[in-house]
This record gives C-alpha cells, sequence and structure tokens, in this order.
C-alpha cells in the first residue's frame, strides 16, 4: 500500500483519463486555462473552415489539409486535457484506495455515555456516526471512524494506512489519543469519540482538492497564469497584426496558417501540463503518505528557510538507553546495579526497560517481598521502591540530590563529576540512592539516527536551516546538536518556547515549518507557514497542521521540502521549455507563410522543409505531440539537486533552455520527413 | 578604416570609464549628499520652492510620486502647445517663421515632453527661437523626469519596508540642476568653439563659391544641442539633425556629442550600484546591456563598412563603406556606431540618414528599439531593464523551486501582472501602429519615399521609435500630416508613461513588503548566471513579438538584395 511503484499509466487510469479528456472539453471547464482556451476557439474556427471549403471556398487550400490541422488542434486539446485528467486519477486512485479501508464497518455505539465500558451499544454503519458520537472498539474490531480515544487503552494495527506492520498502543488523554478508521484493535477495549463528520476528513478533504471541485490555484500558480497569458496576448497581437502586414507585402494567407501559427506560439506546452504539474504535486506528498490540506502547503513548503525538529525519534533514533552504570565510591557494583534494576522494575518507559537491559536482567531476577512501587511524579521527579525497610529512588540528578541533603548525607563528589561529563557528553545522568545514600549514576545516552547528518548537509545546501527542539539541558542539547549538524537548537523547551522561535524567525521574514503532535504543539503547528502533524496525534494538532503525515515519521519534514521544491521547478522548468520552443516554430512557419510571394525568403527556411504546408503541419504536430511526451516528466516532476540556486539555474537553463530551442528543430525536421511522404 | 574603428572604440572606452565615477557622483547627489554646486544652487532651488508652496523635504508614496510626475508632465504639454500655435506673434521670432497647426503642435509638444523628439518638421523653418527656447527647456524636464523616476526606483529597492520614497519635484530639480545643467554648460562650451553658432541673431547669409547668396539659420544651437544629448532627447535644432554642419562640425564634436547622449545612461547604471551598495548588481546590469549593445552594434559597423553589394555590383568603389546618406567626416564606422547608439539609447539624433543603411544595419536599429532595454534613455532604460528583470527573476525563481524573489521581496501576481502589461504594450503600440498604417495604404502609402519591404519599413521604424520614445526617423516618411502626427502622437503618450508608471509601481509595492534575508537557497541576481537569464527574456521576448514583422520588412529585403 505504501509508495508502490506503479507505473505511471495504469491501464484503469488511463481509460478513466481518456473519457475525462473528452468531458474537459467543455469550454466552461476550459476557460479556467486562458492558454487551452484559446486553441479550443482556434479549433473552433477550423471547423468552421472546413465546413466553409465544403460549402465551396477555394481560396482557402484543400479540405484534407485543413481538417488535417482541425484534427491535430483537436488532438491538442485532448492532450493536455489527459494530462489534467490522469494526474487526476492517480492522485484519486491514490486516495480511494486510502478510503476503501474506512469503507463500511459496522460500529459499537454508545447509547448512553458513562464511566466504564459496561454501557449499553448498539449496532450501527460506520456512514451513520456523526461527529461526537461514541463507540467501543475491543480487540479484533477495526476501527469503523476517525476519532479520539476517550477512555482506555489498545494496542492498534495501523499497517492499512502507514503500511507498517508494528502495532502501537493509544490511549486516552496524553499526545496518542487519535485513533484513524480503517486500523485495527489487536488487545484491550478503547471508548472513543467520532471527531469528523462523515464525508469531512482530511482525507475526504484531499480527494476534494484532487478532484478539482475545490482546488484553488496557488498564488504562484497564479503569477505564473499571468505570465502565460502575457505571453498569449502578445502573439494575440503578432498575428492579428500581422494580416495587415501580409496584406501590404501582397501575401496573402490562409487562416489554416494564421491559426497554426498562433497556436504553436503560445505556450501550449506549460499551458496544458499546468494543472497536472500541481495535482501531481499534492498526489507526490500522498504517495509519500502526506495529507496536505491545500496545494498552498505543498509549495510553500519548497520555500521553507527553516526547519524545526523534535530531537526524540527525527534525529535520535527513539528514546534514550543506559549505556553505563557507575557506582559510587565504596559501593559493590553488583549492589548498586542490582538496586538500579529493582527501581526500574515497575517502569514502562523505554529507559527504563534499557536499564534492565544492560544489566542483563529480567524484572524476576531479583526477588523482593512485599514490594511498593512509587511511581514518578513531576513534582519528586523520582520513582522508586519500598521493600522491608529499604527505599530505593532514582531520578535526576537535583531532586536525588535534595533527597539526600535533606536527609543530612553528603554527596559524593565523584558521582557529581560524573553526572557532569555524563551531560557534557549529551547524555542524561540518572541518580540511584538507597535509603537516602547515593549508589551511583546510571548514563543514559541518545543514539543519533545513521544518515541524518548527510540529510542536514543536504538541506544547508537548499538554504534550509535545521533546529532541533528538545527537552533536555542546554548543554546536553548542544552536544547532540553538534553531533548531528543542526544549525540550531532550543534546550528544555517548553510548548511556548517552540511558538516563540516561530514568530521570531518570520518576523525576520523566514518561513518556518515544524512537525509536532500534541495539543500543546496545535499554536505553534498553526503558527507554522508549515505545520505537519502527525496522523498519531491529537485532533487539535491535526486541525492545526496544514498537513498530516499518515506515517508519523518526524524526517518526513525534509521529503515535503523537496516535492514542494520539485513543484516549483517542474512549472518553470517547462515554462521555459515551452517558450524555447518557438524559436524553431519560427523558423518553420514564418518563411512557410510568405515563400509563396516572397520566394528570397527561402533563405529563412533553415531547416529546409519541404513544402510550406508540410512545414506548418510538422510544426502543429510538434506542437501536439509534445505534450503527452512531458506528461511523465510533469507527473514525476524534475529532480531536485541541491548544489546551490545559481548552479541549479544553470542546469535547467541548460537543459530546458538550449535544449527548449534544438529539441524542435530536430522534431519539427523529422516530422517533416514523414508527413512529406504524403503531400 | 582601420583609424576609424579605432575612434569609435576610443569613442566608446571614454565613455565607459567615464560614467564609473559620474555614477558615483549622480548616486551622492540623490543620496543628498553634500556636492560642490550645492552654493550655488541651494538659496536658488529653496527660493522657488518656498514660492510654490513645495515641501522638498515632504516624503512621497509611489502613488503620489506619479501624481505629481504625470501633473507636471501635462503642465508642460499644454504650454508646449501654446507656444508653437501662437510662436508666429510671440516673441523671438526675427525669422517671421508661422505658427503651426494644432495636430502638429499636439506631435511636437507630446513628443518634447514625453522625451522622444519625433520631428516632424524642420527647425530652420518650423519654429521661432522661442519655441526652440522652450523646446530646449522640455529636453531639460523630460530627461530630468526619467532620472526622477529612476531614482524613485532606487530608493525603494534600498528601502526594506518603507511607504516614503523621497519627494519627486527634489528629485527632478536636483537632476537638473546638479547633473544636467552643469554637463550642458561644458558641452555646450566645447561646442560652441567648434563653430557651433550660439546666438538670438536670425538668419545669417553666405555666398557661396559660386557666387550665390545663401541664408544660413542659425540661433542657439550649441545650448540646444547639448542638452539634446545629455537628456537622452535627439531633438536637433536643425531639420538633419546632427548631420548638419553647424550642429555636428567635425569629428571632435561628433565623439563629444556621441559621449554625451551615452555618458548619463551609463552612469546611471553604476549610479544605482552605489546608490544599494550593491556594485555587483550594477555590473550585471551592466554586463547584460554592453553585451546587448555589441551585439547590435559590431555587425552594424561591419555591414557598414563593408558596403552595399548591390552598388558594387554596379562598379562603384565601397571602400570607405556604405557611404550613402553618410556625411564624409564622420565616415561610414562612426555613422555605423552613431546609429545603434542613438537607436539604444533612445536618443534618436542622427549623423547620418538610417533610411541608407543597409537593410539588416536598418533591422539592427530596429532591434535596438524594440529592445529598448540595453542602456535606455535617461533614467527609463533602467525602468525598462527593470521589467525584464522582474520577468527574469519570476521565470528564474520558478526554475530553482524556490517562489521568486528580488533583493529580498517576493514576486506575486500582482507584479507579474504589472510587469506583463508593460511589457506587452511596447509590441502593442508598434505592431498596432504599423498594422493600422499598413490596412490604410490610400493615407499612407502616399507618404512612403519607397514601397515594398522598405516601405514597410519606414512605417514600422516610425512607430517603433514613437514607443520606445527614440525620435529618430527612418526619414524617407513624409511624416508631417494628421495621419502621422496624431497616431505617433498617443503612442508616444502611452509608450512614455506606462513604462515608467509600472516599474515604479512595481518597486513601490515590494518597497512595501517584507523583506526575506537571503539565504543559501535564494538565487543571486547579481551574478553572471542570472545577467544570462535576463538577456535570454529579452531576446526571447523581443524575438518572439517582432519577428514576422521584421521578416516583412528588412529580412526580406536583405534575401532580396542578395
Amino acid at each position: 500500500m505504501k509508495n508502490q511503484n506503479a507505473s505511471l499509466f495504469q491501464k484503469d487510469l488511463v481509460n478513466e483519463a481518456l473519457k475525462q479528456s473528452f468531458i474537459k472539453l467543455n469550454p466552461k471547464v476550459l476557460f479556467r486555462n486562458p492558454v487551452m482556451f484559446t486553441v479550443e476557439v482556434g479549433t473552433f474556427v477550423m471547423f468552421a473552415v472546413c465546413i466553409w471549403i465544403l460549402s465551396g471556398n477555394t481560396a482557402q487550400g484543400s479540405f484534407g489539409y485543413n481538417f488535417t490541422i482541425f484534427l491535430i488542434l483537436l488532438l491538442t486539446l485532448l492532450f493536455a486535457n489527459f494530462a489534467e485528467a490522469i494526474a487526476e486519477a492517480r492522485g484519486k486512485a491514490q486516495a480511494d484506495s486510502l478510503r476503501k479501508t474506512r469503507e463500511e464497518t459496522p460500529a459499537k455505539l454508545v447509547v448512553e455515555n458513562k464511566q466504564g465500558f459496561s454501557v449499553s451499544t448498539q449496532h450501527v454503519m460506520s456512514a451513520q456516526m456523526k461527529k461526537g458520537d461514541i463507540f467501543i472498539c475491543e480487540a479484533g474490531d477495526n476501527i469503523p471512524t476517525d476519532g479520539e480515544i476517550i477512555e482506555g487503552l489498545a494496542t492498534i494495527d495501523e499497517s492499512a494506512i502507514t503500511g507498517e506492520s508494528a502495532p502501537v498502543i493509544r490511549e486516552a488523554g496524553g499526545d496518542k489519543s487519535s485513533v484513524t478508521g480503517g486500523t485495527k484493535v489487536l488487545s484491550d477495549k478503547i471508548k472513543v469519540m467520532v471527531t469528523t463528520a462523515p464525508g469531512e476528513s482530511f482525507l475526504d478533504k484531499m480527494i476534494a482538492l484532487v478532484e478539482g471541485a475545490s482546488r484553488q490555484k496557488t498564488p504562484n500558480e497564479i503569477a505564473l497564469t499571468i505570465l502565460l497569458a502575457g505571453f498569449t496576448l502578445v502573439f494575440v497581437i503578432v498575428c492579428v497584426t500581422l494580416k495587415p502586414f501580409a496584406d501590404y507585402s501582397n501575401t496573402p494567407i490562409t487562416i489554416a496558417a494564421f491559426i497554426s501559427l498562433f497556436v504553436c506560439l503560445i505556450p501550449t506546452t506549460i499551458g496544458g501540463l499546468l494543472s497536472a504539474i500541481g495535482i501531481a504535486g499534492m498526489d507526490r506528498a500522498l504517495r509519500a503518505n502526506v495529507i496536505t490540506k491545500s496545494g498552498k502547503a505543498v509549495e510553500t513548503a519548497g520555500d521553507i528557510d527553516v526547519l524545526l525538529l523534535d530531537k526524540t525519534g527525527t534525529i535520535t533514533i527513539g528514546n534514550r538507553k543506559a549505556t553505563h552504570f557507575h557506582a559510587a565510591n565504596g559501593i559493590p557494583e553488583n549492589h548498586f546495579i542490582k538496586s538500579a534494576v529493582l527501581s526500574s522494575i515497575a517502569d514502562e518507559t523505554p529507559e527504563g526497560k534499557s536499564i534492565l537491559e544492560l544489566a542483563n536482567a529480567t524484572p524476576s531476577t531479583y526477588q523482593i517481598p512485599d514490594p511498593r512501587f512509587i511511581k514518578f511524579t513531576a513534582e519528586t521527579r523520582s520513582s522508586g521502591v519500598d521493600f522491608e525497610d529499604i527505599r530505593i529512588r532514582k531520578g535526576a540528578f537535583d531532586s536525588i540530590r535534595s533527597l539526600v541533603t535533606k536527609a543530612g548525607n553528603p554527596f559524593p563528589p565523584e558521582i557529581e563529576g560524573q553526572v557532569k561529563t555524563i551531560s557534557s557528553n549529551g547524555g542524561t545522568p540518572l541518580v540511584v540512592s538507597e535509603n537516602e545514600r547515593v549508589l551511583g549514576v546510571i548514563e543514559l545516552q541518545d543514539i543519533i539516527k545513521p544518515g541524518i547528518s548527510e540529510r542536514f548537509e543536504r538541506l544547508r545546501k537548499m538554504g534550509v536551516k535545521t533546529v532541533m527542539v528538545t527537552g533536555d539541558n542546554p548543554l546536553t542539547a548542544k552536544f547532540i546538536a553538534e553531533k548531528a549538524g543542526v544549525d540550531d537548537f532550543i534546550a528544555e523547551a517548553r510548548p511556548e518556547d517552540k511558538m516563540n522561535y516561530i514568530k521570531k524567525e518570520q518576523e525576520g521574514g523566514k518561513l518556518v515549518a515544524m512537525m509536532g503532535d500534541g495539543t500543546n504543539d496545535a499554536p505553534a503547528l498553526a503558527q507554522a507557514d508549515v505545520g505537519v502533524a502527525m496522523n498519531s496525534g491529537t485532533q487539535a494538532a491535526k486541525e492545526a497542521g496544514n498537513m498530516v503525515d499518515l506515517d508519523n515519521d518526524p524526517t518526513k519534514l525534509i521529503e515535503i521540502v523537496e516535492i514542494g521544491k520539485q513543484l516549483l521547478m517542474t512549472r518553470g522548468t517547462l515554462t521555459t521549455f515551452s517558450i524555447a520552443n518557438d524559436v524553431a516554430k519560427y523558423f518553420a512557419i514564418i518563411p512557410a507563410l510568405f515563400i509563396a510571394s516572397i520566394p528570397a525568403l527561402q533563405g529563412l527556411n533553415i531547416m529546409r522543409l519541404n513544402s510550406p504546408e508540410s512545414a506548418i503541419l510538422s510544426a502543429v504536430i510538434f506542437n501536439a505531440v509534445i505534450i503527452p511526451f512531458l506528461i511523465p516528466l510533469a507527473l514525476k516532476g524534475v529532480a531536485y539537486k541541491p548544489i546551490g540556486a545559481s548552479a541549479l539555474l544553470r542546469r535547467n537553463l541548460f537543459i530546458y533552455g538550449l535544449g527548449g530551442i534544438l529539441v524542435p528543430f530536430i522534431g519539427i525536421k523529422v516530422i517533416d520527413i514523414v508527413v512529406s511522404i504524403w503531400i | 578604416m582601420k583609424t576609424e574603428i579605432l575612434g569609435v572604440v576610443a569613442m566608446y572606452a571614454v565613455t565607459i570609464l567615464m560614467a564609473i565615477p559620474f555614477g558615483k557622483y549622480i548616486a551622492k547627489v540623490y543620496a543628498g549628499e553634500k556636492t560642490l554646486l550645492d552654493s550655488v544652487f541651494n538659496p536658488l532651488e529653496n527660493l522657488f520652492f518656498r514660492i510654490s508652496g513645495i515641501d522638498r523635504k515632504a516624503e512621497m508614496n509611489w502613488k503620489q510620486h506619479m501624481a505629481a510626475l504625470l501633473t507636471v508632465n501635462f503642465v508642460w504639454f499644454l504650454l508646449g502647445m501654446f507656444v508653437l500655435m501662437n510662436q508666429d506673434w510671440l516673441p523671438l521670432n526675427p525669422d517671421g517663421n508661422p505658427g503651426q497647426t494644432a495636430d502638429l503642435a499636439f506631435n511636437i509638444s507630446i513628443s518634447f515632453v514625453v522625451n522622444c523628439n519625433l520631428q516632424h518638421y524642420s527647425g530652420e523653418s518650423g519654429v521661432s527661437y522661442l519655441s526652440q527656447l522652450f523646446l530646449m527647456f522640455l529636453q531639460f524636464v523630460s530627461a530630468a523626469t526619467g532620472m526622477a523616476a529612476a531614482v524613485i526606483l532606487f530608493i525603494a529597492l534600498k528601502e526594506r519596508t518603507a511607504e516614503k520614497l523621497g519627494n519627486f519635484y527634489n528629485l527632478m530639480v536636483i537632476s537638473c540642476t546638479r547633473i544636467l545643467l552643469p554637463a550642458s554648460i561644458l558641452v555646450a562650451s566645447i561646442l560652441a568653439f567648434n563653430g557651433t553658432p550660439m546666438t538670438f541673431e536670425g538668419k545669417d547669409s553666405i555666398v557661396t563659391m559660386q557666387g550665390d547668396t545663401v541664408a544660413v539659420s542659425t540661433g542657439p544651437v550649441a545650448a540646444f544641442v547639448a542638452i539634446k544629448h545629455l537628456g537622452t532627447n535627439g531633438g536637433g535644432f536643425y531639420g538633419t539633425n546632427s548631420a548638419h554642419p553647424l550642429e555636428n562640425p567635425n569629428y571632435l564634436t561628433n565623439m563629444v556629442e556621441m559621449f554625451s547622449q551615452m555618458i548619463i545612461p551609463l552612469a546611471m547604471i553604476f549610479a544605482l550600484g552605489f546608490f544599494l551598495k550593491r556594485k555587483k548588481m550594477a555590473w550585471m546590469i551592466f554586463g547584460v546591456m554592453t553585451l546587448g549593445f555589441l551585439v547590435l552594434c559590431v555587425p552594424t559597423i561591419t555591414w557598414e563598412v563593408q558596403g552595399n553589394p548591390a552598388i558594387a555590383h554596379m562598379g562603384v568603389d565601397m571602400g570607405s563603406g556604405a557611404m550613402e546618406g553618410k556625411e564624409t567626416r564622420f565616415g561610414s564606422a562612426a555613422s555605423g556606431f552613431w546609429s545603434i547608439a542613438t537607436t539604444v539609447i533612445s536618443t534618436g539624433s542622427v549623423n547620418a540618414m538610417h533610411d541608407s543603411t543597409m537593410p539588416l544595419s536598418g533591422m539592427m536599429q530596429l532591434l535596438a528599439m524594440m529592445t529598448n532595454a540595453f542602456y535606455g534613455g535617461c533614467g527609463v532604460g533602467i525602468l525598462n531593464f527593470f521589467i525584464f528583470i522582474i520577468l527574469a527573476v519570476f521565470i528564474s525563481g520558478l526554475m530553482v523551486g524556490r517562489t521568486p524573489e528580488f533583493l529580498g521581496k517576493k514576486i506575486e501576481g500582482r507584479e507579474m501582472k504589472i510587469a506583463m502589461i508593460v511589457a506587452l504594450l511596447h509590441p502593442l503600440m508598434i505592431l498596432a501602429g504599423t498594422a493600422l498604417a499598413a490596412a490604410f495604404p490610400e493615407i499612407t502609402s502616399a507618404n512612403l519615399n519607397n514601397p515594398g519591404f522598405h516601405g514597410f519599413s519606414e512605417m514600422l521604424y516610425e512607430y517603433t521609435s514613437s514607443a520606445a520614445n527614440n525620435g529618430s526617423g527612418f526619414e524617407g516618411l513624409g511624416d508631417n500630416n494628421p495621419w502621422w502626427n496624431i497616431t505617433t502622437g498617443f503612442v508616444l503618450i502611452l509608450s512614455r508613461f506606462i513604462p515608467i508608471i509600472g516599474p515604479v509601481a512595481i518597486a513601490g509595492l515590494l518597497a512595501n513588503k517584507k523583506y526575506i534575508p537571503e539565504s543559501a537557497g535564494t538565487l543571486r541576481t547579481d551574478s553572471a548566471t542570472f545577467g544570462m537569464m535576463v538577456m535570454a527574456v529579452i531576446i526571447i521576448i523581443t524575438a518572439l513579438s517582432f519577428f514576422p514583422s521584421l521578416t516583412l520588412g528588412p529580412i526580406a529585403e536583405y534575401f532580396s538584395m542578395r
């Protein structure tokens, strides 16, 4: 399901797109695209000319020739429509396959809600659920629709959405309370409140976006449309004024030649592919399992200057791991380890588990009578276990120190030194005490993801500044920031720190992207220019952001930035290519227009095209077929290379600018050779 | 011939070398720094500002600037109409020249207000000295208008985020008093010492070698010719412009006049660099403009020096180049160079008849005006170029995957709309004007000297010259009649003010936008790569708009002549 490497043109998609190509010929639809609309007008005119010839006109050339031009123009329109339609079809197919996961599922609707799971339920279909309804899911149930857990905890298989087979835990409260329709509960029981009305989920919105119903042009697309409309107008002027010029020079020009010249000159290539490029951008995002709420968000992503990344999960692998036991002087190491293990038996956090792992112990290794486990609280900032008359505590350096010194015991200086060393190396120290005496310190270390510093380097070359956000102290944060190669960091970050950082950067004119999942991330997600919420995150976070990442993968931001850049680049390069094409088309058509009455202009026919008719036909045919040739490029996007803006411009100018000038010379000549066989 | 080429190279090199320090001075003037002339002009200016009730320190936004610009230009236009139509009874008319018809006065007045000087009259018989003096005044203020508009752009690009862009009247007045006036006095003196008349006496008379007595028109010629070139106006005192022996007596005056028409447009580029403290940007602009200039100029000189093959077939020696329509005291190289300089720079003065240049040279002159952005006129050259920069920034911004920005400001739909309107206007004016003329041959072709392709080129040239606010003529077109006076008059107005308002509006809009600091992903707009992009945009837009019309004119003529 995830990132299937399907070919660009699947058969059923092509069939659907072909049908759409004809439906989109409706002038009302085409009017949105000024370039193609003028082509349609030209096509109508050619159709009229054909009828005129049939009814006896002889000045406009043979019927066959005129009809061929008409057909080619029609084909040009169909190709352009097809490009848009296939992009839509692909996007829709991708979205549909996601939607299939949430088809009619029976749900256990809670009739009258009260605390606990012993409430009466009633079976309804998922489509009948309304926003605010509450349902219960047990092991083995499919979750009928998107919602937020209000009670309970469950392991859930989200592979239908994310492609990730490892089950995840979702529970009420906290930042991992969202469940997605179509996923499956593997164990336990949850009570879920429906958060979206049917037809209004993000996926539904995205499908509407791709289908064009709610697709609005992005600011950039508007500016480009103005440029293209301008070029179209220039050629309206050129072609209209050519009529009196030609009359003055006693060189009659046929309507077919006029229309062909006009259609060849206006930027039909980019005009035909423009909307396909935009849709393909959203589609690429969707293929990366990111749901965008607007096309603009994808485009903005390409402009991002600052990227806020959470340390955990993005820069470091998951959570910290225990790597060393440092016993205090005079404490036997195995006693310290035993105490450390005992204090962690009830600790379900990954850190706690890693301590057991390091000690090579299981919860049953040390048997203790009648243990009373002390849970971690934000106030004591320590946890532990009491048994018999022994009190073992494990916690942050300052909390244990105050515990120890309050009891009148000294804090061993060598442990204090060790704590500092661990911190400055990017580690986290956890001090263990027994009956208010320090036993030693456990060193926890972050593991930086392999390859992450290369990705940051790549971002730096794009001009994107990376900022690491972490709850660690500044010393630890600095160490990890340097090791991972991020440009800046926010240490001991509280949610409002993110917000302030974003605002500060935005005041300086920068565009900021961030990823978040918690409710307390929501304001920052809304403030950021591109806010990507994790699908596992709270509903508030998802509402606040403008994209949702189904994979919950924090490194996704990097891909999103590249998708945005690709989108702009594809537009830019194809515009350049389209306009550069005109040079060759001029050299094909202009001599053809005048050669009959001004033979000296044979000198301009540098391609040595066979005859005026074949020259015009070749140019129009080239103009039409270049569109389908470029559809794959429009859909896949131009490859982005982080080599610096100027180098990138040179590269693209060389390929699409110079290429755009040369390719049609070759293409038109080849087509002319073929066409001359019949003419 | 070698000396002739050397003369051209020397003329060009000296101009460029002088343009750099002069540009620094101009930047200083506009930055409001102290200059040597302050003690002379400050009290005088302050007096005038006090009388007219203008606070020269009151800063304007771009809209107020444009309102001031249009108002003051409209007043000049009305005054011009009045003086020209009533010159017969107004003072300073020693030769007793008659008052002008309304359509001619309309055309002249417009064309001097817009810095074009499309002269549908001969100075000797068409205007009185008072009219000449008023036209001279217009040559000063129209140049100053263009320079002031360019400086609004400078200020707008310099400000990070601001509404206030200086005071228009102040900018215009200091353009006159600190730059145009002192330079004009210098140039006029050189001309006067070389034989150009400077008098208010009427016609002089000489006895020729044949013994006939010939009346020779004189007047305040030296002063007129100085500002004609420094202000890139191009309106000559005499009908034949700088080909006239009294308007341009010798090779030295030819060099001085050439120098004076190129110096301010060139210096404005460097002034931009000094003013914005972005010297690299100035060099990028200079590089692109110079490349464009050379691409037009070098082949033209070559063709002119080679001579006309059709005449060579008749057995006539072409050793000194195609000399038809040229003055022997300048030669074919210097005339070829002038023909491109004057069309590139929108001066439109001539020292040889463009009608007689080789077909492809004629095309180069046309192309120079069709692009209208390589150096360009006083101030307006940079404004025109700015439009191409905006278009290039937009396309290349997309090509590197970033929303386009120029000097830290985002280019969006509104700016693109304005840029496209300005870019569209030029081909529209040229092509629609020529098309109208071509559509009514019964009215227009009687005015043409030549039938066929060359006649078509004459019409195309007239509208191109008007739209580029250039003012040179292919001559050979009998242009003083209502058709040409009125149609070109309207082309002149639109082609002057829209390309001024457009760029200033864009700059004003940009100045209001949030400043985005540059990052590694920002496309540098002062690099050679970007320069290449701008060049490509200019070539593509010009070539695509004008290829068909050029084909029917000079290109067809060229191929027929081989």
